[in-house]
């Protein structure tokens, strides 16, 4: 399978999880749309490393599996990022009673 | 055209249905069931490119743990009903074109790469025994910090999500301010 395809497949995903955060206001679903972000971009990362490896494998044997720990690398750092996020979310939703972003743009108080 | 090239367009037009769905679904609930939908299916690619590691971990920490937690704060917020009052359309609009744009301009920009292939069935540095060995040899460090990471976030969520009683039940702010200096004058200072 050209690479070309897991390009344009991992750009589309991306995209979509942009116009998500620029047209949806509610918090958690802005928080979703970064989570498809990211997945797209671990979907690139798989294909690039296995890509790499197919190009180098006589060389070294583990070539591309950098590109792998990566993906895992940033699979925690998600995990990490959702928790904290998350207790942010219901954090505002028990000051204003809502998660709609647009109540957020004042963070003065 | 063999059958991994067949699964991988299905794969495909799943998952980017399923993410155009997770954008416009009005509940949120449907929007966390269509993402768990998007991500097994690009487990199945990390399957189809022999990413087994990966596949098994997507599938756990991304469907199992954090989108169970999205259902649960969505839960907990009662939120399933349509909450959002959708005013400004020239906005959703002005967002669907910018990002339309982006699309555009990075498929032209990246129409003209090399035509590498990706192996798909072979290979096994996805295996976990190959995994593993790299990671234990070269990635010891940021392994041990990531663990740091998450000790911290753990600490960070519990402190923001703890319920403090009476600055955090709303009121004006100077309610707050005399609820806080009520507080601290009543509790030494080293008790926070």
């Amino acid at each position: 399978m050209p690479i070309n395809y897991y390009i344009f497949l991992a750009i589309t995903l991306f995209v979509i999880g942009i116009i998500g955060v620029l047209t949806r206001r509610n918090a958690i679903i802005i928080f979703m749309c970064i989570e498809l972000m990211l997945n797209a971009v671990n979907l690139l990362l798989v294909a690039f490393s296995k890509m790499h490896h197919l190009a180098n494998a006589a060389n070294d044997i583990t070539a591309g599996s950098d590109g792998q720990l990566f993906v895992f690398f940033i699979m925690v750092v998600a995990a990490a990022e959702v928790s904290v996020g998350l207790a942010i979310i219901v954090m505002l939703y028990r000051n204003t009673h809502s998660v709609d972003v647009n109540f957020l743009n004042r963070l003065k108080h | 055209m063999n059958i991994t090239e067949i699964l991988f367009w299905v794969l495909s037009v799943v998952a980017v249905l399923s993410a155009l769905m997770v954008v416009i679904s009005k509940n949120p609930v449907y929007s966390v069931l269509w993402l768990i939908i998007t991500f097994f299916s690009i487990s199945g690619h990390y399957i189809l490119l022999n990413a087994q590691f990966l596949a098994i971990v997507n599938i756990i920490v991304y469907a199992g743990a954090i989108m169970v937690l999205f259902l649960f704060v969505i839960m907990l917020m009662n939120l399933t009903r349509d909450t959002e009052p959708q005013k400004n359309k020239w906005l959703k609009l002005a967002g669907a074109v910018a990002g339309g744009s982006l699309l555009l301009v990075l498929v032209a920009a990246l129409r003209n790469t090399e035509k590498n292939m990706t192996e798909l069935g072979t290979g096994d540095i996805g295996l976990i025994k190959n995994l593993g060995r790299v990671l234990f040899n070269e990635y010891v460090v940021p392994f041990e910090i990531s663990s740091i990471l998450f000790l911290s976030a753990m600490v960070g969520a519990v402190v923001i999500g703890k319920r403090e009683s009476p600055l955090a039940t709303g009121g004006t702010k100077v309610e707050k301010t005399n609820a806080r200096i009520e507080t601290y004058s009543t509790q030494p200072v080293n008790e926070e």
